[in-house]
């Protein structure tokens, strides 16, 4: 592992510049997984999303590697194409250089819309990265509900009001569902724990096999917190145990970072605005739930 | 205040949209999100459970069309809104509405394509997809409002025609519309009519849900409401159950296609044609030009008139055979190469020449491009 001043010499594939919003964790994970990548020739795929528009605007683009976008609901099934055909390619000697495949989504179009594509390219077993930069609302059209958006949170079409509190279920566990994928690799990262992150994102790339990552990518305008604080949010999240850092390799669950102290739900929630409506009961349910999706964890993790 | 004097009210055509599916009693809709048509699943998300209504949001444009099929099985007045990309998605749950008529609603605010396009940006390129978007011959009921008002006032039509018609009817708005702002006088619940499906009157074990009565459509009983109801893509005869047979298929697909062609009418808006010599026919926002530009013609005494296709499916085959009996040229602008122009050919039949004004540059078509045009051939 390198220390950060090498880090930061790196040249990554997604370059400063980006018109990403001030703020935006997403091109942070990205960021991440090209330092995860130094080295080696990529081809990125690109999900209709916020990294996907806001990262390509005309006439420029901040990528500096091959890089596709389809659809909202593809990325998986394209970079699959894409691989078959360099393997196919590369058997026949018609490409002689190794390549790399990272597809990136946001939770719209990994845990709804893209996620019959993503179960498909795990499936089939493709030599590809899956990263999904979860910010846990869909952030390009307005801040909608998506199935990773957490219980109680006010978003556009889950609004907060007198009778209806926000979101009334809880999110999907899209890391769980990959690891049933039976794939050599799969981890949940967040940028606030920036070695964890770059360790396993080039474990992801090393692995022969799908492998997916799960990173979450604080949204200032979705979560509503100031600007500056993207870094401290993942960092709450993880210290609440609200989204755990873990890897498991073939079937192997492994807990990568346990907080010294487990700090209250309380803290993560109260620093955002998509909570600001939530009642002292709802927060203990929300505490109780997060408590028992940890326990759960650290018995899969061999840890309890 | 008197009955002349009610107030107006500024609001989108996507607002207006929700506004008449309120009025004409939506208690179901299922979207999901893609600009330019968010709005409306916003704004149901907030307004539709106040009325005793459900909204959810589906993991994708397929499943959001699913879900209004089954929730209109289940008798509810189901809608869902969508833009070219997600219309695409839906299409063959389309073709299965069509198909097993699920009366529905299908909001597609048009935006620029194919693919992803210009998200952001007008145009009127799935005139022709929202005519044949899914596979096989089927009817097809489309209506195209060209004001906020409209938008409103077609919302609630398109759920008349959908019960009526027991089909999916698309309400094929374009960014334009979509997202300008007008203000409207929003009719009041006394003053609109609401048409509901014909319910069974024969008993149980009498129902056969797909006998046709002479209007050509089959009454419809709710799942839950005790009669045998099998529902099925295949095709199927009266009795809803699927037959392999060839003729079974001829039957069906043909009174389908019956059932709106010999009982739909066609809705047209005609302004100034009486006398015309020269006729611009346009559909949606791009008829706000063209009205203007018929207006600035006739100042400069040309005699040309307008010709609005309301119900853009079934296209209005006899205003426009009948247009093309007493004008010498007909100007079809539209935002896209050519769609509605092709219609109008058709109908036609070369006793006017068409003349085709095109732009699929993002732009509005202005009234003095059509005016030019209009000045062009006269």
């Amino acid at each position: 592992m390198a220390n950060l001043r090498e880090l930061s010499k790196e040249d990554l594939f997604l370059s400063s510049g980006h018109r990403m919003c001030a703020g935006c964790i997403a091109p942070v994970v990205v960021r991440m997984m090209s330092m995860a990548a130094a080295g080696r020739n990529v081809v990125v795929g690109n999900a209709t999303g916020c990294l996907e528009v806001a990262t390509t605007i005309y006439p420029y683009t901040a990528w500096k590697c091959s890089w596709v976008h389809n659809a909202f609901e593809n990325a998986a099934a394209t970079i699959s194409g894409v691989e078959a055909a360099y393997k196919a390619l590369r058997r026949k000697g018609k490409v002689k250089d190794d390549y790399k495949f990272i597809a990136f989504g946001g939770d719209g179009g990994t845990y709804d819309i893209g996620l019959q594509s993503l179960s498909g390219a795990m499936e089939r077993g493709h030599d590809m990265v899956y990263v999904c930069y979860d910010n846990g609302a869909y952030m390009n059209t307005g801040i909608q509900r998506s199935g990773a958006t957490p219980k109680f949170a006010d978003t556009t079409t889950s609004p907060a009001g007198k009778v209806v509190p926000g979101k009334t279920q809880w999110r999907k566990d899209l890391t769980a569902i990959m690891v049933a994928h039976n794939i050599p690799y799969a981890a949940q990262v967040a940028p606030g724990h920036w070695n964890d992150f770059i360790t396993k994102g080039a474990k992801a790339i090393d692995v022969d096999g799908p492998a997916f990552i799960n990173a979450l990518a604080p949204c200032p305008r979705g979560w509503r917190y100031d600007t500056a604080d993207g870094i401290e949010m993942c960092r709450l999240a993880v210290d609440t145990c609200i989204w755990p850092l873990y890897e498991v390799v073939n079937g192997e669950w492994k807990l990568t970072y346990k907080p010294k102290q487990k700090r209250p739900v309380a803290d993560f929630l109260k620093a955002q605005g998509r909570f600001r409506h939530l009642t002292d009961e709802m927060i203990q349910e929300f505490q109780a739930q997060v408590d028992r999706d940890w326990e759960a964890l650290l018995k899969r993790c061999g840890e309890a | 205040m008197g009955e002349n004097e009610r107030q107006a009210v500024l609001m989108s055509g996507n607002e207006a949209c929700v506004e008449g599916a309120l009025l004409a009693g939506i208690n179901f809709f299922a979207g999901y999100p893609i600009t330019p048509s968010t709005e409306i699943a916003e704004g149901l998300a907030e307004r539709l459970p106040r009325h005793g209504g459900k909204f959810i949001q589906m993991e994708d444009e397929i499943a959001s069309m699913a879900a209004v099929v089954g929730a209109s099985l289940a008798g509810a007045k189901a809608m869902t809104a969508t833009s070219g990309p997600g219309f695409s998605l839906k299409q063959e749950n389309i073709g299965f509405a069509a198909m097993a008529e699920v009366p529905c609603v299908v909001v597609n605010v048009q935006r620029y394509g194919p693919s992803t396009g210009l998200p952001t940006s007008p145009a009127q390129g799935d005139i022709m997809q929202a005519r044949w978007g899914t596979h096989g011959d089927h009817p097809m009921i489309a209506l195209m409002p060209a004001s906020v008002q409209e938008s409103l006032t077609l919302t609630i039509e398109a759920f008349n025609l959908a019960e009526k018609f027991r089909t999916p009817v698309i309400l094929l708005l374009d960014e334009v519309v979509g997202h300008m702002r007008e203000g409207i006088v929003p009719p009041r619940k006394e003053e609109i009519m609401i048409k509901k499906r014909k319910k069974p009157t024969a008993p149980p074990e009498e129902y056969l849900p797909y006998r046709a009565e002479p209007d050509g459509v089959p009454p419809m009983a709710n799942f839950g409401d005790g009669y045998r109801f099998h529902v099925t893509g295949l095709v199927h005869d009266e009795t809803g159950f699927p037959r392999g047979r060839g003729s079974d298929g001829d039957y069906l697909v043909r009174r389908l296609t019956n059932k709106v062609k010999n009982h739909f009418v066609p809705m047209v808006e005609e302004y100034l044609t009486e006398d015309a010599e020269i006729a611009v026919v346009a559909c949606g926002s791009v008829a706000r030009s063209a009205k203007r530009a018929v207006n600035l013609g006739r100042e400069q005494g040309i005699k040309v008139g307008l010709v609005r296709p309301i119900s853009i499916w079934p296209f209005p085959e006899k205003a426009i055979k009948d247009l093309a009996g007493k004008v010498r040229a007909i100007v079809v602008p539209e935002m896209n190469l050519g769609q509605v122009a092709l219609e109008v050919e058709r109908c036609a039949c070369g006793k006017a020449v068409v003349y085709r004004l095109n732009r699929i540059d993002a732009e509005l078509i202005t009234p003095d491009e059509i005016l030019a045009k209009i000045q062009e051939v006269k």
